[in-house]
């Protein structure tokens, strides 16, 4: 198992060189190893979403560096950024972030249009998709014609159209009632275990946490604790919540 | 490949939003028609006149009577605008007095001294309204004298009976010419009855009798004035010899207007310089009135002058209407860009290139203008068919000013849609995605 995504010592600063300087990450290093299911976890103002963009490519770190698959995150070009998160990573989101007016089944080839691939084997491949996520039947409905679930089923599908490297997740199931959400996690289980994807999950839920492999916990711009949690050993919830995580 | 997908995008955010595109494209619609318009209209008229040009040759020169004005400058031998407006001007014929004629004397002597120069000279009368009658049959003509050279200039084609011969002129006999529809409505479809025929012609109270020496169609081209002239008097025209013609009502050998064919060889700008010496004399001690020559040339010069006199008013107007709209549509861009802010930040995390954003935004803004430039290009055209029809030439759409009129529209959709793409492509993706 090769390694996916290697921070060392990343440091973000916002409005360098103004009187409010703003230091949110302030040394962070982390591994995830290929096929890891890994949750990052903190409270809001943690740094969370912060390192959630610079994983994500859509940022760059003040300093430190940042190797993605193998790639050199930080000294990329704005164009090859593009390309990073277009072929590396498949983002989800919170709010599903379909393209309104656009069938299902042309949001999942997105990826795929800017990617280049030909019309035939994108139109092929995201059906194929469709049919993972089942939702083969509703490739022709608009987004404003899907329920919140779907439309996040629809999303992991768009997120798996070029086979990227890790899926970064941002609270995928923040947005969903309980039932919609098991479902949402039950296929990230699935795309980890069966197709062996590297996933990352943000989330504030110490219970969604508590499934995954692994899980970073982020307080005031530093990793406080990361824990492997191995062969149905689980955490105490409660305690968590105690600390106010 | 992203094209197409670019466009298919652009044309479902446009049907999703019809009545904004609608209002959008209006300013765009507006411009294009308009220059549409007057590209149709301006182009029927080009050909129009080329066309009668080559009808009735570029040899004439036209002689009339005109009132003096404070600004004529009696040494002054090239003609101006006011001369052609002046040319047209046959009312004012009431007005004047005997003494302001030209009298055929006046024209056979100038005749006699440039015969060299001279190929015919076209003169003609208008009797007025008439009434023919075969038996019952009844039909309006407007009854027109003209002389051996009217036919010279105004080429009609004999499809039944023959041309006033010379003898028809020179003995003054009221023969007389009449069109297709008149022999169509007195003696039904057999054309060749009216032949010979004598029939009773009313004009003004009196009853002559004139004998049908032939029936003629009007040619394409030479007649479109004439042709909106006899609409307006009700009826076609009946030719009649000059002379026999002046005789029914009277009327003295003097003319406000003539006509004179150059030879082929001989310049008809020289010829014209020289009528108007030749009459100087004539009109030296009248205070009112005096006689203005003028070349078919000069004529065409005033009117294409004036042609493009109204088609620059008329482009600058659509000039003003394009910019107006093109700001519109650059307006609409950015709220457009504004509002789809998210879509924005979500493409870019989908691995959208900033060059993509931007031809998608470009695309969307350029298909704006090119739907409004096609729909003001149809508008255009049923304009300026419209106004082509009134003026009574045929309508004539020109290819080249449409395919440049939606070139034009497109290039100010890429103008006025560059700025709001470029801001939509420079997007920070995470503000975007942020953004509520």
């Amino acid at each position: 198992m090769g390694e996916i995504i290697r921070l060392n010592n990343i440091i973000k600063r916002f409005y360098v060189g103004q009187p409010n300087e703003l230091e949110i990450l302030h040394g962070i290093s982390l591994s995830v190893q290929e096929g890891e299911f890994a949750s990052i976890v903190g409270p809001s103002g943690s740094g969370k979403s912060t390192l959630m963009n610079l994983i994500g490519a859509l940022d760059r770190p003040t300093e430190g560096t940042y190797f993605l698959d193998g790639i050199d995150v930080e000294s990329a070009h704005d164009a090859e950024l593009s390309d990073i998160r277009n072929l590396k990573i498949g983002f989800v989101f919170q709010t599903y972030n379909l393209i309104p007016k656009t069938t299902a089944l042309s949001n999942v080839e997105l990826p795929m249009l800017y990617a280049g691939v030909p019309k035939a084997e994108r139109r092929k491949r995201a059906k194929e998709l469709l049919e993972m996520v089942e939702m083969r039947d509703r490739a022709k409905h608009l987004p404003e014609e899907l329920s919140g679930g779907q439309k996040q089923r629809v999303a992991i599908a768009r997120a798996m159209a070029n086979d990227p490297a890790i899926i970064l997740a941002d609270e995928p199931t923040g947005a969903l009632d309980t039932k919609t959400g098991r479902l949402v996690m039950d296929l990230f289980h699935r795309l980890n275990e069966e197709q062996n994807k590297t996933i990352v999950l943000i989330t504030h839920s110490p219970e969604l946490a508590s499934e995954t492999d692994r899980i970073i916990s982020i307080r005031d711009g530093n990793i406080v604790d990361d824990q492997y949690l191995k062969g149905g050993q689980s955490i105490d919830v409660e305690q968590w919540k105690k600390e106010g995580v | 490949m992203l094209l197409a997908e670019n466009i298919s995008l652009a044309i479902r955010a446009l049907i999703s939003n019809k009545m904004r595109a609608f209002l959008t494209m209006l300013g765009i619609i507006i411009g294009i028609a308009a220059v549409i318009a007057i590209l149709t209209v301006g182009n029927s008229l080009n050909r129009s006149v080329s066309e009668t040009m080559q009808s009735m040759g570029a040899n004439d020169v036209f002689v009339a009577v005109a009132q003096r004005s404070d600004d004529d400058e009696e040494e002054k031998n090239t003609s101006n605008l006011w001369d052609g407006v002046r040319y047209g001007s046959f009312a004012r014929a009431s007005e004047m007095t005997d003494d302001d004629y030209i009298t055929g004397d006046m024209i056979k002597a100038m005749y006699e001294q440039y015969s060299g120069d001279i190929y015919a000279i076209n003169i003609s009368h208008s009797v007025g309204s008439a009434t023919l009658q075969n038996g019952k049959e009844e039909s309006e003509i407007s009854l027109m004298g003209v002389s051996v050279g009217y036919f010279v200039t105004n080429s009609v084609d004999i499809v039944e009976g023959a041309m006033f011969s010379d003898v028809d002129f020179s003995e003054e006999r009221k023969s007389i010419l009449i069109s297709e529809d008149t022999a169509e409505d007195l003696f039904g479809d057999n054309l060749k009855d009216a032949i010979g025929k004598d029939l009773e012609c009313d004009v003004s109270g009196k009853t002559v009798v004139a004998t049908v020496c032939g029936v003629y169609k009007q040619n394409q081209g030479s007649g479109n004035s004439r042709m909106m002239m006899t609409s307006m008097f009700g009826g076609s025209t009946a030719y009649m010899p000059l002379r026999a013609a002046m005789n029914i009502d009277h009327s003295e050998d003097k003319y406000s207007y003539f006509q004179v064919s150059a030879k082929a060889d001989s310049d008809p700008k020289a010829l014209a310089d020289k009528i108007r010496d030749f009459y100087k004399p004539y009109y030296r001690n009248n205070s009112d009135y005096r006689v203005s020559v003028i070349t078919y040339e000069s004529l065409l010069e005033m009117f294409y002058t004036l042609l493009g006199t109204i088609t620059t008013a008329i482009s600058i107007i659509a000039g003003i209407a394009l910019l107006v709209g093109g700001i519109g549509v650059m307006n609409i861009m950015l709220v457009s860009v504004t509002e789809r802010t998210r879509e924005i930040g979500t493409r870019k995390a989908l691995g959208a290139k900033n060059s993509s954003i931007r031809a998608q935004f470009i695309v969307e803004a350029m298909i704006i203008c090119l739907i409004g430039g096609a729909l003001g290009v149809v508008v255009g055209i049923g304009l300026g068919v419209f106004a082509s029809n009134l003026l009574g030439y045929p309508a004539r759409p020109s290819i080249p000013g449409i395919i440049i009129a939606l070139l034009f529209s497109m290039s100010i959709g890429l103008f006025f849609g560059y700025f709001p793409a470029n801001k939509a492509a420079k997007m920070n993706p995470i503000d975007a995605l942020r953004y509520e």
